[in-house]
């Protein structure tokens, strides 16, 4: 018995015991379960054990498919490309040019607050900003930029964009900051003496270094955005679609094995998006 | 102190500009949930009035409010304890290389980055295939663990990462059991960072909507009863609910965070619990 406590992978394994139960219960029998259903057939009512292609061949012979597909593409790239200039812009200004720790943790914690409240609630708050008759609008028609509101601040395209930039920079700030703070003050001093421009600094020395940290910012915005379902259908006031609202329209429908089929597809998609990405970072020396 | 150069002041109104963008609109509805009676989801203002937070505690003509309240707390209590004690768990075992540690770390990999409708819609397939009933404390426990831990784990890797190993060869030197130098020696050092942990596990299962979705069943969580909310009441009691949770979640991130403040004063101030042990 002593032996067996000795040896490290039966310690190991003891120990992360309840964390492998929890995801071989809700996550790996989850998935491999989408992916059997993805092969079943439904009727009105019900979804029936099968073995067949059906659910695939419909999602790809659809042109509907691909149109949502390179919608959810370039809603996650314009919303990548925003959260990482402002990101970094953010972490560079809280590295490089807040001189005492106390006040860097403070203006961290004040970007960092709104992440632990709730997006449905942040998303809502969008409303009275963007609306008809929203503060945009009068404040632009005071202005006398424009005669009369604009209908397309909310419910469209740009209010889903904002509302992700909103939702997620912050998964951009946290990464970049950490990498940043790491960055070994001396090199820049030494770069400077060498004669370096501020530009030659920022480009040719601390974007390289930050890099690890771009790419999980990059991850973890480009994720949340292509698995987003709710984000879209609320601010586009069920406008404009994404692969999510494509799963959730079919699950309202109790449309199982299709939704499963999407989901599948979707599923691939993201990981080896995240797999391309994964080959310039390695996440656990980063941490 | 070498001048500020000019890039600082432009960085600085960027930086005003961004915490502009991140709380204006949060502050915007916190101002209009004092509508007047007669007042709309928009400004002006028809008055000034604690009528959307009375009309709170009124019956709604659909669903619960309180109820969901009550149980979001619940969940998001069940969700931090076990956040806590199994991310720790977690982080000392991964501290040593064991077979297929390799495997689980792209498993919690693959948890954080998972589509979340995902999760919902597998998890609720799995309980309706096997006959069970999905509910909030089973398949929605379950189903948020799978978003709060990646996380929790995440920072217990970080803090390992960071954590001098010669306090616990010190511990060994001097006779303490394996047991008893995570007890004494690890758990203490490491506790600041629990608080953190603690803080993700809460707020992550109090705020989560999508992973709930499909797994809560017939009693809803507060997140998913505001989402039903928004298609069905166009009146500023909305935004009052709004500014509740959101003062409620203010209020749980203060404390944790003075939590943390205070741990760490009081660990500079004792610089160890040495003896203690005895």
């Amino acid at each position: 018995m002593k032996k067996l406590l000795e040896n490290r992978n039966v310690t190991g394994w003891l120990m992360v015991s309840p964390l492998a139960a929890v995801l071989l219960v809700f996550l790996v029998m989850p998935i491999v379960l989408i992916i059997i259903v993805s092969f079943w057939r439904a009727t009105e009512f019900s979804i029936i054990p099968a073995f067949e292609w059906d659910n695939y061949a419909f999602l790809f012979g659809s042109p509907v498919t691909y149109t949502v597909f390179l919608n959810t593409f370039k809603y996650a790239f314009i919303t990548w490309a925003f959260t990482l200039a402002i990101g970094f812009t953010v972490a560079y200004y809280l590295t490089f040019h807040i001189r005492s720790q106390t006040w860097q943790i403070a203006l961290f914690l004040l970007c960092t607050i709104p992440f632990w409240t709730s997006n449905i609630i942040r998303m809502i708050s969008w409303i009275p900003f963007l609306g008809r008759n929203g503060i945009a609008n009068s404040t632009l028609m005071s202005w006398g930029v424009l005669d009369e509101p604009v209908e397309w601040l909310l419910f469209s395209d740009f209010a889903v964009i904002l509302a992700f930039v909103h939702l997620y920079t912050l998964f951009m700030v946290v990464p970049i900051f950490n990498t940043m703070m790491r960055i070994d003050k001396s090199l820049i001093e030494a770069a400077r003496d060498a004669g370096a421009s501020g530009v030659q600094i920022l480009w040719n020395l601390i974007i390289p270094l930050t890099k690890p940290g771009i790419m999980i910012g990059t991850i973890f915005v480009v994720t949340l955005v292509m698995g987003d379902f709710i984000t879209v259908r609320f601010m586009s006031g069920s406008q404009s679609a994404n692969v999510g609202r494509l799963i959730s329209n079919d699950i309202a429908l109790l449309q199982y094995p299709s939704a499963s089929a999407t989901a599948i597809v979707l599923l691939a998609t993201v990981l080896i998006t995240i797999g391309i990405l994964l080959r310039f970072v390695d996440i656990r020396k980063e941490l | 102190m070498e001048p500020r150069p000019r890039s600082f002041y432009i960085l600085s109104a960027f930086f005003a500009l961004f915490v502009l963008f991140l709380y204006g609109p949060t502050l915007t509805i916190g101002i209009l949930s004092f509508q007047g009676e007669g007042g709309g989801l928009t400004f002006p203002m028809r008055g000034v009035s604690l009528y959307w937070f009375f009309d709170l505690f009124e019956q709604q003509a659909v669903g619960d409010i309180w109820g969901s309240f009550r149980r979001s707390i619940a969940l998001g209590l069940m969700v931090m304890v076990t956040t806590v004690v199994v991310s720790v768990m977690g982080g000392l075992a991964f501290r040593k290389k064991f077979a297929g540690s390799g495997i689980l770390f792209y498993l919690i990999i693959t948890a954080l980055v998972i589509p979340s409708i995902l999760v919902s819609l597998g998890v609720g397939l799995l309980f309706s295939q096997s006959g069970l009933n999905v509910h909030w404390s089973t398949s929605g426990f379950g189903a948020q663990l799978t978003w709060t831990l990646p996380f929790g784990l995440l920072i217990m890797f970080a803090v390992f990462n960071r954590f001098d190993k010669s306090f616990e060869e010190a511990a060994r030197d001097l006779g303490a059991s394996p047991w008893q130098t995570i007890r004494y020696v690890v758990l203490p050092i490491i506790a600041p960072s629990l608080i953190g942990v603690a803080l993700f596990g809460f707020t992550l299962s109090y705020d989560e909507f999508a992973r709930t979705l499909l797994t809560a069943g017939s009693y809803n969580t507060l997140p998913l009863e505001i989402y039903g909310m928004t298609t069905n009441v166009t009146s500023p009691v909305l935004y009052a609910l709004g500014t509740l949770t959101t003062l409620f979640s203010l209020l749980i991130i203060g404390a944790f965070l003075a939590l943390a403040l205070l741990s760490n004063r009081r660990k500079a101030r004792a610089g160890s619990d040495a003896g203690k042990a005895v």
